[in-house]
């Protein structure tokens, strides 16, 4: 333990960033997952094409396989548009930036289906009646679904969000400082492997179990409106 | 918001995803373009040598992990604390803490202990392929364990009654109705995990193997073509993806056809 005591200050950081990487994927997975919730319900069948390979490709692809692409291809592909626009220089995303993209496309993907699933599991009674009192159909869907949507997606949206805090140890790879990062500079540098991971896989643990609790209360909230199941 | 302005917006929506998927095709077309795929033909004959330990890694994990998932899960649904615990903190380690923090922990951690070192367990743990599989084994059984747990919960209490009822043992029960039902209540999300573990292989390259994507990070070093590489490889893995999910179906299909509505 006294080797790991050094390092609690790089931790906490390690750890602010594993929360902020966290929460930067979360918020743009949750904009690409109710789009492309919404495009895949959409009557356009241009938009229903474009989400269904947005989900295919990214499902289909390893996670690490993910960020990598996107943290180096997005260098070459950044300093050939500067090249064309006539700067001669090296551009390139920071891990965090490139972190985020990542993380977020993948929770998007899966956030489309949880999304999907719960628009449709709104009773088609309730939408009949808001268009009969001479709602249109984006008040309907404001008033009528969406509330509703956040509550009936919430359980599918917390274990997304426990598989990309798990996820976000895959940054490391490109040097983000965060809790895996730390550890493995811990560890190079004491020699005390075990104590460095054991102590990483602690907080991840804490967070999970963080996240679970904040899950649970969630519902409960969300849910307050409804009969309790009492079996 | 009146119907106007709202038939207003519709159409700007619909202009603006137009636009936006045209934009959208020109940069992949342009990207198409530019890509040098000479790279890509001189090294798919590697990338498929990847693909092999891939596949190899995650079938040997995916089997021997069903093995331990199988009694740990029948622990888990145990009524006695002394079996239900200790299930329940394997599961609960090993899927509230990423599979890279496991895979490090065994490689770099186990390998400085004395205890390991000199032990006859030291020609394993010294190798990285043996660390991996330890690590994806034993990640997978955590998951495939609670997935069986769920099934096992699943199987409709009726015909465990009825099992009872007609003198069964608890064995024979188990046996004969529940994990039969199980496996087959538990496949579609079976299913999902053994494609979730064929993604999380590619962290077997974070400690040098050679697998698919390890292969193609070996490959970049060399050319310095990330685009065209990892491409490539993600294609591979799409292909191995669907065509193992493509399969599953079949098989549930097969097993729960008594279940289909008759011809």
């Amino acid at each position: 333990m006294e080797t790991v005591l050094p390092y609690a200050n790089l931790f906490l950081l390690g750890t602010l960033m594993t929360i902020r990487l966290a929460l930067g994927a979360l918020a743009l997975g949750l904009v690409l997952g109710l789009l492309g919730a919404t495009a895949k319900l959409s009557q356009d069948p241009l938009a229903r094409a474009l989400a269904e390979i947005y989900t295919r490709i990214v499902r289909g692809i390893p996670e690490l396989l993910v960020v990598l692409l996107i943290y180096f291809g997005s260098a070459v592909a950044l300093t050939r548009l500067a090249e064309l626009l006539g700067f001669d220089r090296y551009v390139e995303l920071s891990p965090y930036v490139a972190g985020v993209l990542a993380l977020g496309l993948m929770f998007g993907a899966y956030a489309t289906e949880v999304f999907r699933g719960a628009i449709l599991a709104v009773p088609k009674g309730q939408i009949e009646a808001a268009r009969a009192y001479g709602m249109g159909p984006w008040l309907t869907f404001r008033r009528i679904t969406l509330p509703q949507v956040w509550r009936l997606a919430l359980p599918g949206l917390g274990n997304l969000f426990l598989v990309l805090m798990k996820d976000t140890a895959l940054v490391s790879v490109i040097g983000l400082g965060e809790i895996m990062w730390v550890s493995k500079i811990g560890a190079e540098n004491t020699k005390n492997a075990i104590a460095f991971y054991f102590v990483a896989s602690l907080i991840y643990l804490a967070l999970t179990v963080v996240t679970m609790r904040g899950q649970f209360h969630l519902e409960a909230w969300a849910n307050r409106g409804l009969p309790r199941d009492t079996r | 918001m009146n119907p106007a302005t709202v038939l207003l917006l519709a159409r700007l929506g619909r202009a603006a995803l137009y636009a936006l998927t045209a934009l959208i095709v020109l940069g992949i077309c342009y990207g198409l373009w530019i890509l040098d795929y000479g790279v890509i033909f001189q090294y798919f004959g590697r990338l498929l040598v990847g693909a092999v330990l891939t596949i190899e890694l995650v079938a040997i994990s995916v089997l021997i992990g069903f093995c331990i998932a199988l009694p740990t899960a029948l622990m888990r649904v145990s009524t006695n604390p002394w079996l239900r615990y200790p299930a329940y903190a394997y599961i609960f380690y090993f899927r509230g803490t990423p599979l890279l923090v496991q895979i490090f922990f065994i490689y770099h951690g186990l390998g400085q202990l004395d205890l390991i070192r000199d032990g006859i367990l030291w020609p394993i743990f010294k190798e990285a392929y043996w660390c991996v599989l330890i690590a994806f084994t034993l990640n997978t059984a955590a998951y495939s364990a609670e997935i069986l747990r769920g099934a096992i919960q699943a199987v409709p209490r009726g015909e465990i009654e009825a099992a009872r009822a007609i003198g069964m043992s608890k064995a024979l029960a188990y046996r004969r109705i529940i994990l039969p039902r199980a496996l087959r209540i538990g496949l579609p999300a079976y299913g999902n995990e053994i494609v979730l573990m064929l993604k999380g292989s590619a962290l077997a390259s974070t400690i040098t193997l050679l697998d698919l994507t390890g292969m193609a990070r070996t490959i970049i070093a060399r050319t310095y073509t990330p685009v065209e590489i990892f491409l490539a490889a993600g294609l591979i893995y799409i292909v191995i993806n669907y065509a193992f999910a493509y399969g599953w179906t079949r098989i549930e299909r097969r097993v729960n056809r008594y279940l289909a509505p008759p011809a």
